[in-house]
């Protein structure tokens, strides 16, 4: 059947439209927001900090831009012996789980 | 009031040079007084497209820096009367363009001229921050190929962020040039049509120029198709482009297999 080729093969216009526009789609995201992690990692860490100590390597920040909403998403290890420590000293007793996971 | 215009791309090769002697020598031709400006320094060519290559005494950097007056550096073109070239240095250093120097040049510009094109070298550097900063309007060169299109999106960012406009928080008015557009290829469905570039850049149509062997012919004249050719494809849509520039609303032009059966058959194979 590969007399029948040039007419299945896919047109290359339309793979190239497709791949600029998943291209670029990250590729702007990623320029408009190039400041942004670095502030968010650095400010919501110093505010975990305060009350959990944390091991800076431990977290993760990510953002995927959708068409009506974004996702921010922060990863943030806490070890469970910080953990405990913690709650032993607000003599509080939540289980927080050992990542926790904040959508805005 | 004058305009400022700046002539960008990101990539190199595109068609700003010839745009911007086109658009320059158009814009003349309805009686317009028009500056194209060579920002370029180490590898100008306006000059030379333009046929002035042997007539450039002082460029750009003199004037910026205050050696020469801007009358004895502007280059008056031997066809059209209202249309002025002010060259790039082939020879001094990039370094020596300052901002103040620039902003300078572009003050008493605005002055004498209704038009100010300004030719921006390929890529994101200095060189093509400078000419873009004090654009009113920008012309973004872009051929229908995918690193074109990538790069002209990075410039667009640029003309968002990098410009005085941008910096007194208004917005620049940015216009998409398809230029080497080849009718046959996309209809076949081997080349971005115009719809597709539109949609993904998201930029307004400012005209397409059909790939043509005319432009190389001007450029080999020195001479702006336009002026060279003033029949032609590619001449049309350049003054057409003017045109909408001038704020004229005019219809877009396709271009399309002009030859018909007799292309299809023997374009394909040639193409």
């Amino acid at each position: 059947m590969s007399w029948l080729m040039p007419f299945r093969r896919r047109k290359t216009a339309s793979v190239a439209r497709e791949r600029l526009q998943i291209l670029l789609t990250h590729e702007r995201g990623a320029e408009a927001h190039s400041d942004l992690i670095p502030i968010l990692r650095e400010e919501v860490l110093a505010a975990v900090a305060k009350h959990v100590p944390v091991d800076v390597d431990k977290v993760q920040i990510k953002i995927e831009r959708g068409k009506a909403v974004s996702l921010l998403e922060i990863d943030i290890e806490i070890p469970c012996d910080a953990e405990l420590a913690a709650t032993r000293r607000r003599d509080r007793a939540p289980r927080a789980t050992r990542a926790q996971r904040v959508a805005v | 009031m004058a305009q400022v215009v700046v002539v960008t791309s990101g990539k190199g090769g595109v068609g700003k040079t010839t745009t911007t002697a086109a658009l320059g020598a158009s814009l003349a031709q309805s009686g317009q007084r028009v500056a194209v400006v060579d920002f370029d320094v180490g590898l100008r060519n306006l000059d030379l497209v333009m046929g002035a290559e042997r007539r450039v005494v002082y460029d750009l950097i003199y004037v910026s820096q205050g050696t020469v007056k801007l009358s004895q550096a502007l280059i008056r073109d031997k066809r059209l009367e209202t249309l002025f070239l002010l060259a790039a240095s082939q020879t001094r250093d990039k370094d020596a363009l300052t901002d103040d120097g620039v902003a300078k040049v572009m003050r008493e510009l605005r002055e004498s001229f209704d038009w100010i094109i300004c030719d921006s070298p390929a890529g994101i550097e200095r060189g093509a921050t400078l000419a873009m900063r004090h654009a009113d309007v920008a012309v973004v060169v872009t051929n229908p190929e995918v690193s074109s299109v990538r790069d002209s999106d990075r410039i667009v960012g640029l003309l968002d962020s990098k410009t005085d406009k941008a910096a007194r928080g208004e917005r620049i008015e940015k216009h998409l040039l398809l230029t080497r557009y080849d009718p046959v290829r996309a209809g076949r469905g081997d080349m971005l049509n115009v719809d597709d570039v539109i949609d993904i850049l998201s930029l307004p149509l400012l005209g397409i120029i059909p790939e043509s062997e005319e432009v190389l012919r001007a450029s080999n004249l020195g001479s702006p198709v336009p002026i060279s050719s003033p029949k032609s494809g590619p001449a049309r849509a350049y003054s057409d482009a003017a045109r909408r520039l001038m704020g004229e609303d005019v219809p877009m032009v396709f271009p399309t297999d002009r030859n018909g059966l007799f292309s299809k058959i023997f374009g394909r194979r040639a193409a």
